[in-house]
């Protein structure tokens, strides 16, 4: 049987498009140094250090072995984890399973990336099949462009229901010190901004940002006897893969790896309805048209419903489930870190500390993580 | 080139190559600590040290924190820039990916009088026959510098033998 | 190269451009289609021997049943447009070193009798004359080299 285990601290950086003031080595431990505090530990707690960013960004291979002094991993077991865009979220979840199994009892988990350093499309089009994709992919943006044509024509989204997504995320990142854009946009500002794939313009996509997130992992008796913070237990967790061409899945954008892993999530959670049971959830949305399909493929509307549930207002920081208090995606992408900024943000929101972003009397939080072809993770953190 | 390779036999069992040069234009933020070391390279043909307050270890290349107690260094010691070879080798190949380097070069993990860590750089003006460990060797600077690791040519012996 | 910040200390920037080669095996079956694309002007798609689905791009296994593809199956070159964008934003294309020209069109196209759709570059750059649902043509380039980029790209069906 797994051992319970809890979040108990977490830090992170300010979000910037450019950090020149620190190199790769300086932003890392910059989370680490914030994390620590939070616990109010130091490296001598910690037994383990899971480490994770897309590796193709920057072009320096195994931050586990030369990011050893920002980490504290000297004379430790370290491991470096490395899944595209869910990497934050993977490293999270290894290490509640790290200590889950009862061989650890404390657990550094950091995501990072410095994409000002690479060029982040270039970087993405290293993702892709050599073969028969390569030459003809266009980085993000242009495969939630492709998602995106066939979402509209299913179901008869909007772009104006898109842009309501930014607007709420760009309004809600207002609240959060930590995030990287932080001025609130307007519906028309965002139909009007620049055409970057149609349907998507520039205020419709996540920006690329230079960032770092860490976290504590700890088992019961550290999280009751150490932590500082309300502990924020692991509750669920689920993974799901996928064929390896975006253009081998249907309805791309609707993500059957999410609908599945949400599934057994729920299952292991005991959660039937999820906008009721559900205190607020922080989404992976690279673009907009990407978080109202995913409230359908989370059960908080039928499928087609996600435009409907935008302009329904309870997806809103005043609404029955805030989705993205923390701004989400669209208002910080440093994607190595991303999917753990989630997993911290609901944590965050659990232990009551997410500051003028907190969503009254959370017990019960979800992150999503998303990566490259569609593949997902999501993590559901209580409160006791 | 993929026109050479399409027109070899093209036997019913032919399999084909994809040829591909991906290039990425890398720039790296050095950050406040590599810049100021880098700068008194270029600027004083100074090569300095930081010292942790805490282990009293000095580091080459200095770095923002020390590894062993994580503390912040901010101690900076001038190096005289000579030191010791603690290892060498001759390289007898070149990578593509590194088109400046010579096709044969001599690298060594160089002790730095005053640092407590080595230092990874290329020995110059000897052949590998008349290098051992324990040879002191002095930096060469380039005379035209950028604030690069480059800056320093190569470090050469400045007596033969162990000290 | 270096910059006064706030703070007063110049920073540096390390310009460190990468060229990295590859040779990519194509294996049997990636050689298999685009020869056929090369001498023929064709598109094989690959069946698995458990669901029958045919697969392009083509592969040797079938994810889903886990179970081998053994045989070849003729698909296309005609096809349906399942999902389509214009690309405006020009980005460095690592395969060529330089930016992408803009814009450009490229889609998702099921090809008849294929189960899985191809990515490919569309002859259409105006989003207004583009729609899910529209037939699709391949274009062959005049001068072939057994790669993805012998077919030009997809044109609309008159």
């Amino acid at each position: 049987m797994a051992r319970k285990a809890a979040i108990i601290a977490a830090g992170q950086t300010y979000h910037k498009s450019k950090r020149r003031d620190v190199n790769i080595v300086e932003l890392i431990h910059e989370a680490v140094k914030a994390c620590l505090e939070d616990a109010q530990m130091g490296p001598k707690d910690i037994d383990a250090v899971l480490i994770g960013n897309m590796e193709h960004f920057e072009g320096v291979y195994n931050p586990d072995l030369w990011a050893v002094d920002a980490t504290g991993a000297l004379m430790k077991h370290a491991l470096k984890i490395t899944t595209g865009g869910t990497t934050g979220a993977s490293v999270a979840h290894a290490g509640y399973y790290h200590v889950a199994s009862g061989l650890f009892d404390c657990v550094l988990c950091i995501g990072w990336e410095k994409q000002s350093d690479g060029d982040t499309t270039a970087g993405l089009i290293f993702q892709s099949d050599p073969l028969f994709e390569r030459s003809n992919m266009a980085g993000a943006i242009g495969t939630f462009a492709l998602a995106a044509s066939e979402y509209m024509d299913r179901f008869g989204i909007s772009e104006e229901q898109a842009a309501k997504v930014a607007v709420k995320n760009r309004g809600n990142a207002v609240n959060n010190p930590y995030a990287h854009l932080r001025r609130p946009v307007t519906v028309q500002d965002v139909l009007t901004s620049p055409p970057l794939a149609h349907p998507i313009k520039l205020l419709d996509m996540c920006p690329t940002s230079d960032g770092a997130c860490a976290i504590i992992v700890a088992s019961e008796e550290v999280a009751r006897k150490k932590s500082p913070n309300k502990p924020a237990w692991f509750k669920a967790l689920a993974t799901r893969h996928d064929q390896p061409f975006n253009s081998d899945l249907p309805l791309l954008i609707n993500m059957r790896t999410l609908q599945s892993a949400a599934k057994e999530a729920y299952k292991q959670a005991g959660i039937t309805n999820p906008r009721k049971q559900f205190d607020v959830a922080e989404f992976y949305e690279p673009c907009t048209f990407a978080e109202l399909s995913w409230y359908e493929a989370l059960g908080f509307c039928e499928l087609g419903g996600g435009g409907k549930l935008i302009d329904s207002g309870v997806t809103e920081m005043t609404g029955e489930l805030p989705v993205n208090p923390s701004g989400g995606v669209i208002s910080t992408n440093c994607i190595g870190a991303t999917a753990m900024i989630r997993v911290a943000e609901a944590a965050l929101q659990v232990m009551g500390k997410a500051g003028a972003r907190q969503v009254d009397g959370v017990k019960t939080a979800l992150a999503t993580g998303f990566g490259g072809s569609f593949w997902t993770e999501i993590t559901i953190l209580e409160g006791n | 080139m993929a026109e050479q390779k399409s027109k070899k036999v093209k036997a019913i069992d032919e399999t084909l190559i994809s040829h591909q040069v991906l290039q990425v234009p890398f720039n790296y933020s050095a950050g406040p600590v590599a810049s100021r070391f880098l700068i008194a390279l270029r600027d004083e043909k100074k090569i300095f040290g930081i010292r942790c307050p805490q282990c009293k270890v000095v580091y080459l290349p200095p770095r923002g924190n020390c590894g062993k107690c994580l503390s912040a260094l901010d101690e900076w010691v001038e190096l005289k820039g000579r030191g010791k070879i603690q290892s060498f080798t001759k390289v007898n190949y070149q990578e593509s990916t590194h088109p400046s380097h010579p096709e044969q070069f001599i690298l060594a993990v160089i002790k730095l009088d005053g640092a407590d860590t080595g230092l990874t750089h290329m020995v110059g003006e000897a052949g590998e026959d008349e290098l051992e460990v324990g040879t002191l060797v002095e930096p060469v600077f380039r005379e035209y510098r950028k604030g690069n690791i480059l800056d320093i040519k190569y470090f050469r012996p400045i007596k033969k033998g162990r000290a | 190269m270096g910059e006064q910040e706030k703070t007063g200390v110049e920073l540096l920037d390390i310009s460190s451009p990468a060229n990295f080669p590859y040779d990519y095996s194509c294996g049997k079956i990636g050689s298999f289609f685009f020869k056929a694309l090369r001498d023929q002007q064709k598109f094989y798609g690959r069946k698995c021997s458990e669901c029958g689905k045919v697969y392009i791009p083509p592969r040797p296994v079938c994810g889903p049943c886990y179970a081998p593809t053994n045989e070849w199956v003729e698909v296309g070159p005609q096809g349906v447009l399942e999902c389509f964008t214009v690309v405006h934003f020009s980005f460095l294309d690592p395969m060529t070193g330089k930016k992408r020209p803009v814009p450009y069109g490229y889609g998702l196209i099921k090809l008849d009798r294929a189960d899985s759709r191809i990515q490919h570059f569309l002859s259409e750059s105006d989003a207004s004359r583009l729609k899910v649902g529209m037939r699709m043509e391949a274009v062959f380039n005049e001068e072939r080299e057994g790669k993805l980029s012998d077919i030009k790209w997809f044109k609309p069906v008159e």
